[in-house]
């Protein structure tokens, strides 16, 4: 196997929109491609399988799926599609359904087995049942096991929670996750819940009316100013930390990520490996003297980098350490404040993290 | 049995053969619309070409058309001077009008409706995305075909080919302009029953009539019972 980057460039028309992007992805972890409906992210992973045909180019490592008078037809790209909704072949049960691309994909060295899936995904007692007799949770977990024994080399999913209601999705959410952690496949995430991005992604493509407005690491995105995601009232910025203490008397751990330490309450037993935590920009505040008066259990020095006007408040981008070279973290404050404390960009102060939540627990 | 031996008499051979025919014509009918409609009605489906709706609309006809137009038009193509007379002289015979080829080749087009609809349905309502996920999962073009496309169309294919089967055993206009009414070779049931009516033999038209009856019935139970299963399965 190789490294290489996953290349698409495309430019067409779909119906009105005008689809015009440039993107080169990392062959591991899962890029994001996020935006609103209709901005043109679904006919881009379609253009990747195949299934719809705009002019461009598409190249997976070292081989090309689409360049000019060469067009490899869906059923000859190694890749596995999980639609938005589960799509199982009705006619088949689900030990059938998993077959199918399994059987096609040819022996090979058999790298994703079919014992291996149905283990990850829990599918064990649903292996004889009707793809009717299934909850949507369940039928999605068909369809992604169905995707990876065909032994893809890409794994392409278009907005595969965003059919399920909140349970199934808190259900099947953790196969994501284990997902990620234990399969080198690298994973074409369409999506338009920033809380996916959060949980999910590594890195993030930000389209808007069929053009790329940003694509970079998820954390780089979160904290640039610039970008419409530190304007929303959501924003915050993804941080990968990991566990270096526990304090059993108070179930508090100890967090450590670039630059800064952090303690956020855990139950015992998730105190161990590494965890993503999301830090919201409506959650930091900023003072210029540590004050030990609070009930605030995460102050942190920080050094103001920017800092841009959005109506009556300020987003400021901090760099965490005394010399703002950590992790990067965004803070929303009232232009108010932000007089009163005379406050500016280069200037050192204290970040109070009121909370932090914790969007992924990693295994092991 | 009981029908087929009224009065403890066997039923004649001026009473078999004409259901034997009817039964062996409605058969090649139904086998080779198989054949010849499910490439039309998948063609149908999902073509995006603008004649799409001219050749639904041809496929069609049959429907409206009084039999005997369809029947007369067919005539005139089997006979001496159509494309009958041309493939005959190929065959060693002046026509194909009024011979048991010819009436398949009738019964093919008025029932090419009866099959193409409701497999042409069934195809739509499967839609594209069972055969995109399975191109997804390594599935060539005509396996697609033969592995999703098929199977889930099933209960459009049973119901066509038992319409088609049904229809061409009541076909009745078309074929007496192109068959006329030679016992063994053109004479089927719907004409022996007009037959045996005008001779006032009633005895023989009812025993025909009362399968016919019986028959049709069976089969509309049958085609709706189909449509459940089909709805059933599309939820």
């Amino acid at each position: 196997m190789m490294a290489g980057t996953i290349e698409i460039s495309l430019d067409g028309h779909i119906g009105d929109l005008h689809l015009n992007v440039d993107m080169s992805l990392p062959m591991r972890g899962i890029s994001a491609l996020f935006g609103r409906s209709g901005c043109g992210k679904t006919s881009i992973l379609r253009s990747v399988a195949g299934l719809s045909r705009i002019p461009g180019q598409i190249a997976v490592g070292n081989e090309a799926w689409q360049r000019e008078g060469h067009f490899v037809p869906t059923h000859k790209r190694s890749l596995g599609y999980v639609f938005q909704e589960a799509s199982l072949f009705a006619h088949l049960n689900v030990r059938q359904n998993l077959n199918y691309g399994h059987r096609r994909a040819g022996n090979g060295s058999g790298k994703v087995q079919f014992d291996d899936v149905v283990e990850l995904l829990g599918l064990v007692r649903l292996l004889d049942r009707s793809p009717e007799n299934l909850s949507g949770g369940e039928r999605q977990r068909v369809a992604l096991g169905r995707a990876l024994l065909s032994q893809p080399r890409l794994l392409l999913m278009d907005e595969p929670l965003s059919a399920l209601d909140r349970l199934s999705r808190d259900e099947i959410l953790p196969y994501f996750e284990a997902l990620h952690a234990s399969l080198k496949i690298p994973i074409l995430l369409v999506t338009h819940d920033l809380d996916e991005v959060e949980r999910l992604a590594d890195h993030l493509v930000l389209l808007q009316s069929g053009k790329v407005l940003a694509s970079g690491p998820l954390h780089a995105l979160q904290g640039d100013p610039s970008l419409p995601l530190a304007a929303r009232r959501d924003a915050g910025v993804t941080l990968d930390a990991a566990v270096t203490g526990y304090d059993h008397a108070y179930g508090l751990a100890t967090l450590t990520t670039n630059g800064a330490t952090l303690t956020v309450p855990l139950p015992a037993g998730a105190a161990a490996g590494r965890h993503r935590l999301t830090v919201r920009a409506g959650d930091v505040s900023l003072a210029r003297e540590v004050s030990h008066a609070t009930t605030v259990l995460n102050i942190l020095p920080a050094k103001i980098l920017s800092a841009s006007h959005s109506g009556y408040e300020i987003i400021a981008l901090l760099g965490l350490g005394s010399e703002g070279a950590g992790s990067r973290i965004l803070a929303r404050v009232t232009k108010r404040s932000w007089d009163q404390l005379q406050l500016q960009v280069g200037m050192g102060v204290h970040a109070q993290i009121k909370s932090v939540a914790l969007v992924r627990e990693a295994k092991g | 049995m009981a029908l087929f031996s009224i009065g403890g008499r066997a039923l004649s051979d001026e009473l078999w053969s004409p259901i034997w025919l009817t039964i062996q014509l409605a058969g090649i009918t139904t086998f080779t619309l198989l054949i010849v409609g499910i490439p039309i009605a998948w063609w149908l489906a999902w073509t995006t070409s603008r004649w799409r709706e001219v050749v639904g609309a041809i496929v069609a006809l049959p429907l409206v058309l009084p039999p005997t137009v369809l029947g007369f038009y067919i005539l005139v193509a089997l006979g001496p001077q159509g494309l009958g007379g041309w493939f005959g002289h190929l065959a060693g015979v002046r026509s194909f009008a009024f011979t048991f080829e010819g009436l398949i080749l009738g019964s093919v087009i008025s029932s090419l409706p009866f099959m193409v609809q409701p497999v042409r349905n069934s195809f739509e309502a499967m839609g594209r995305r069972p055969l995109e996920v399975a191109a997804t999962l390594r599935a060539s073009p005509w396996d697609r075909f033969v592995t999703i496309a098929l199977p889930l169309a099933l209960p459009g294919l049973l119901t066509g080919a038992v319409l088609t089967f049904a229809h061409t055993i009541g076909e009745f206009g078309v074929i007496l302009m192109i068959g006329g009414n030679i016992p063994g070779e053109t004479r089927v049931l719907s004409i022996a029953v007009y037959d045996f009516v005008e001779t006032l033999r009633w005895r023989e038209a009812h025993i025909l009539s009362v399968g016919m009856l019986v028959f049709s019935f069976v089969v509309i139970l049958l085609v709706s019972l189909l449509a459940r299963k089909s709805k059933g399965r599309a939820l």
